[in-house]
């Protein structure tokens, strides 16, 4: 190492100001590595709740609605079969003239229409049929305005919204929003409704269900299974080959891609078992396979942290090796393994590629009530609302995002809390 | 009988069963003195007459489930003029569905063949009888059992043994079921493959260059032939892999050695969190990501410095897919990290090295086959990832290493070919589980290499 001339001190104190450098730049490096992932974090959040926050209000119109029966077609408001048939869009047609005055031209009148959403018609419906006394009646009602009215409304100000709508549209909407006939206000439908190829009426009720229902089977399915294998496999099982390839396989499934379970639900759930397609109950099936590796892998932990001298005190005071695992060292590992268990279902709620392929994409309007009937979930409904082309959609999409983002937050907080609260440490 | 509700009735008779059992054996031993002189608990006798009760009848009820279907088609079918019922297996199945859809009332009677108004009438038959017999059967069988339970008991039966046992096969039955879900996808995967390789020779399917799923639906079609080259999917998966790798690795890993060497408990506390955000996100979320701000944003940068680039390129997909596995990464070189000997740590920083020297000669290179393991199992993770692509990346199969142009990958395409309608027979619907099959046994490889990998490290410091 020495060079002539020179010892080693030497070399070493001519050298030190270069290590010094590389130091500082390796240093360096390891900040930006840092920095980059927090700010992706960042932008990535901050990019959802920009686009999203919209979602959680709608513009609505204040309009003199009179339920006029003639334009309606209807004679007896308290018959069921006419009000259906009843012409809600000609009241809205009349409504709309009324405030914004005769249009000059077939063009000017579809556009006036066009404030409106299509729901509306449905909201006067509703309202018709729950009070049959409203029939010749007027009242102001404030209805949803159509999402391409909504999004300028929205961004009006801001950046130049380039949709299809019209000046005359924008100097109505300016108007009315002067005299205070147009404003935001929360978006009751964006919760309570189902899917609709109309922005401003679809809604994450059918899908937030759906989820519910899908994790319903899917807690009820996994959580015990994955308790009892991480029992056996801890307590019971010999040292053998069948114990070995039991744990290879359920550490090769923990990474398998979920994709697969996709596959393996289709061939086998579908097409063998005739489960039927889109149900909750099959989307749950294929969620337990898919998560019972991480609860019993989390399961397993759990009871190893329980030390072996509450298994000695129990088997010394005459329990059988059952009730030593039952009444003893379960207990114990609960809370450890219910935190796996809720770890387990929040993967689970954002799982969306083994869905696609057992036909939980349809669009499904209604919201689904029972385990067999169709549904789709909350990531899936995410996915298909990112695909379509409507400007409106881009905010639904953030807004559903929000809230997924707002379970799994909640589901995690939870975990944390209750291995903070109930785990004991030995 | 509908099966939810024999279900029901018969957890209810094993209720019954456990409070009769309970009863007969407090009942045994009173003129005894005392439960003491039973062999077990009460407990236990309850818990096995309630298994006498409903194990075998569950166990009927689920035989049931299963055959049910095949049995009563096949009884349908065989109540027919045998003239009626055509030869090809492809016929039969689609006068099975007809009779099915006229029995349970989603096709009208009126247009179809007497013989299958007959058959579908038999049909609603047999069903009805066979969920009469094995409501009624079931239904013996519990009460058989209850009887038997209860009955055949004395102060010296075993009965806490035999729970127990039962008990034990059930755990292990549980612990099983992870063998039988490899089982299932390999046998559901290989299955629908070795079809689509009868249609579509094996090494067309490796080597070919084109791919283009489309058949014609009739033979003189022009341009829509179908092309099962799976080459520009290999590529394209693994061209967006390695930019996430790219991204991912170097990223990860320092933040790992930042965090773990350098950085105080303050900044852990914050930075560690955050980071775990990254691995909590659900991968569709990082699809719309991808898809509507990474893209745009790229195409816009590269129309600046006058490049042409697709709106669906790998880079945006490859980028962000490599965001989404830095927390992967990272937790999984953090772990080989830590688990590097303090020693070998202080005697390098003892002999007046640097600590950016003792990680990069000492630390990386002690740590070098964990670290090698975490990139493998994150590779395997770039690979199977599927919402990421499914939004951001192409459909179209082009064979280029271009990051600018849009590519496809395999996970795209079993998405594509699978959402939707799926004929059971058609190349293009099995072409999926082909491509499964690859899938299965790449990842499986690289999760098998890199645990071994792991854990022979793991082995050389405990």
């Amino acid at each position: 190492m020495t060079e002539p001339g020179k010892n080693t001190t030497e070399v070493i104190r001519s050298s030190l100001a270069r290590r010094h450098r590389a130091e500082r730049r390796f240093r360096a490096y390891g900040i930006t590595a840092v920095s980059f992932a927090v700010l992706s974090v960042v932008v990535l959040l901050a990019d959802i709740v920009a686009k999203g926050h919209g979602a959680f209000q709608q513009t609505y119109l204040r309009l003199p609605v009179t339920f006029d029966g003639t334009l309606l077609g209807v004679t007896d408001a308290a018959d069921a079969r006419q009000v259906e048939r009843g012409d809600f869009q000609a009241l809205i047609r009349a409504a709309v003239q009324r405030r914004l005055g005769e249009p000059a031209s077939r063009a000017e009148l579809r556009e006036q229409v066009a404030l409106v959403s299509n729901g509306a018609a449905y909201q006067l419906m509703a309202r018709l049929r729950a009070d049959p006394g409203l029939l010749g009646a007027s009242e102001t009602l404030w209805l949803a305005a159509d999402d391409d009215i909504d999004t300028w409304f929205k961004t009006r100000g801001g950046e130049e919204f380039t949709g299809r709508i019209s000046e005359r549209q924008i100097g109505w909407m300016n108007d009315l929003a002067e005299r205070g006939d147009a404003e935001l206000r929360f978006n009751r439908t964006f919760f309570t409704s189902g899917d609709s190829r109309e922005p401003e009426q679809a809604g994450i009720g059918g899908a937030v269900m759906g989820t519910l229902l899908t994790l319903v089977v899917t807690l009820l399915l996994s959580f015990p299974l994955g308790v009892a294998a991480a029992i056996y496999l801890e307590e019971f099982a010999p040292q053998n080959r069948w114990t070995d390839f039991i744990e290879v396989n359920i550490n090769n499934l923990a990474a398998v891609p979920s994709i697969i379970f996709g596959l393996l639900g289709l061939a086998v759930f579908i097409n063998f078992f005739e489960v039927p397609r889109s149900a909750p109950v099959l989307g749950g099936l294929v969620l337990t396979l898919m998560t019972l590796p991480t609860i019993i892998i989390s399961s397993r932990a759990a009871i190893k942290a329980v030390p072996p001298s509450i298994r000695e005190a129990a088997l010394g005071v005459g329990a059988s090796k059952m009730q030593m695992v039952l009444g003893h060292v379960l207990p114990l590992a609960m809370p450890g393994m219910l935190t796996g268990a809720i770890i387990g279902m929040a993967q689970a709620l954002g799982e969306t590629a083994p869905l696609l392929m057992i036909g939980m994409v349809a669009f499904i309007v209604d919201i689904p009530r029972g385990f067999t009937e169709p549904a789709t979930v909350l990531p899936v409904q995410i996915f298909l609302w990112a695909d379509s082309p409507e400007r409106a959609f881009v905010e639904k999409t953030s807004g559903a995002i929000m809230v997924l983002l707002a379970f799994l937050v909640v589901m995690n907080g939870l975990a944390v809390l209750l291995r903070k609260r109930l785990e004991r440490r030995w | 009988m509908s099966p939810v509700n024999l279900v029901i009735t018969l957890l209810l008779l094993s209720t019954l069963a456990y409070y009769l059992g309970q009863g007969r054996a407090l009942a045994l031993a009173r003129p005894l003195g005392g439960i003491r002189h039973l062999h077990s608990l009460p407990l236990y006798y309850g818990m096995r007459s309630a298994l006498w009760c409903g194990l075998p009848a569950l166990a009927l009820v689920v035989l049931w489930l299963v055959f049910d279907d095949p049995l009563t088609r096949w009884l349908a079918l065989a109540s027919m003029p045998p003239e009626a019922v055509p030869g090809g297996a492809a016929e039969r199945s689609l006068l099975l569905s007809t009779i099915v859809n006229v029995a349970s009332g989603a096709l009208a009677g009126d247009g179809q063949p007497a013989a299958v108004v007959a058959a579908a009438h038999r049909y609603q038959e047999v069903r009805a009888t066979g969920q009469h017999l094995i409501a009624g059967l079931a239904i013996a069988s519990a009460l058989g059992g209850l009887a038997w339970g209860v009955r055949r008991m004395s102060p010296q039966l075993r009965a806490r043994q035999e729970v127990e046992a039962v008990f034990r096969w059930a755990l292990l039955a549980s612990a099983s079921i992870a063998i039988f879900t490899t089982l299932g996808i390999l046998l559901s995967v290989l299955f629908e493959s070795m079809r689509f390789f009868d249609a579509v020779p094996a090494s067309d399917f490796l080597f070919g260059l084109e791919w283009s799923p489309q058949t014609a639906i009739r033979a003189d079609q022009v341009g829509s032939s179908a092309a099962f080259g799976a080459v520009p999917l290999f590529v394209g998966t693994l061209l967006i892999s390695a930019i996430a790798l790219l991204v991912a690795v170097p990223v990860g890993l320092m933040s790992a050695i930042y965090l773990g060497e350098y950085a105080s408990a303050r900044v852990r506390d914050i930075a560690k969190p955050l980071l775990e955000i990254l691995a909590g996100v659900p991968t569709v979320v990082y699809g719309f990501f991808a898809a509507l701000t990474v893209a745009p944003l790229i195409r816009d940068l590269g129309e600046r410095f006058g490049l042409s680039v697709s709106s669906e390129s790998a880079l945006a997909a490859g980028l962000v897919m490599g965001v989404m596995i830095i927390p992967f990464v990272s937790s999984l070189a953090d772990d080989v990290i830590t688990a590097v000997p303090r020693s070998l740590r202080d005697g390098s920083l003892a002999m007046g090295a640097t600590r950016a020297e003792t990680i990069k000669k000492v630390i990386i290179p002690a740590a070098l086959p964990g670290i090698v393991g975490g990139i493998l199992l994150a590779a395997s993770r770039a690979i199977g990832e599927t919402m990421i692509v499914v939004m951001a990346a192409g459909l179209a199969a082009n064979l280029t290493v271009n990051p600018l142009e849009a590519v496809t990958t395999i996970t795209v395409q079993i998405v594509t070919l699978l959402v939707g309608d799926q004929e059971f027979d058609s190349p293009k619907t099995l072409a999926a589980f082909a491509l499964g099959l690859m899938l299965f046994v790449t990842t499986l490889l690289l999760n098998v290499i890199a645990l071994r990998v792991v854990k022979k490290y793991r082995e050389r410091y405990d």
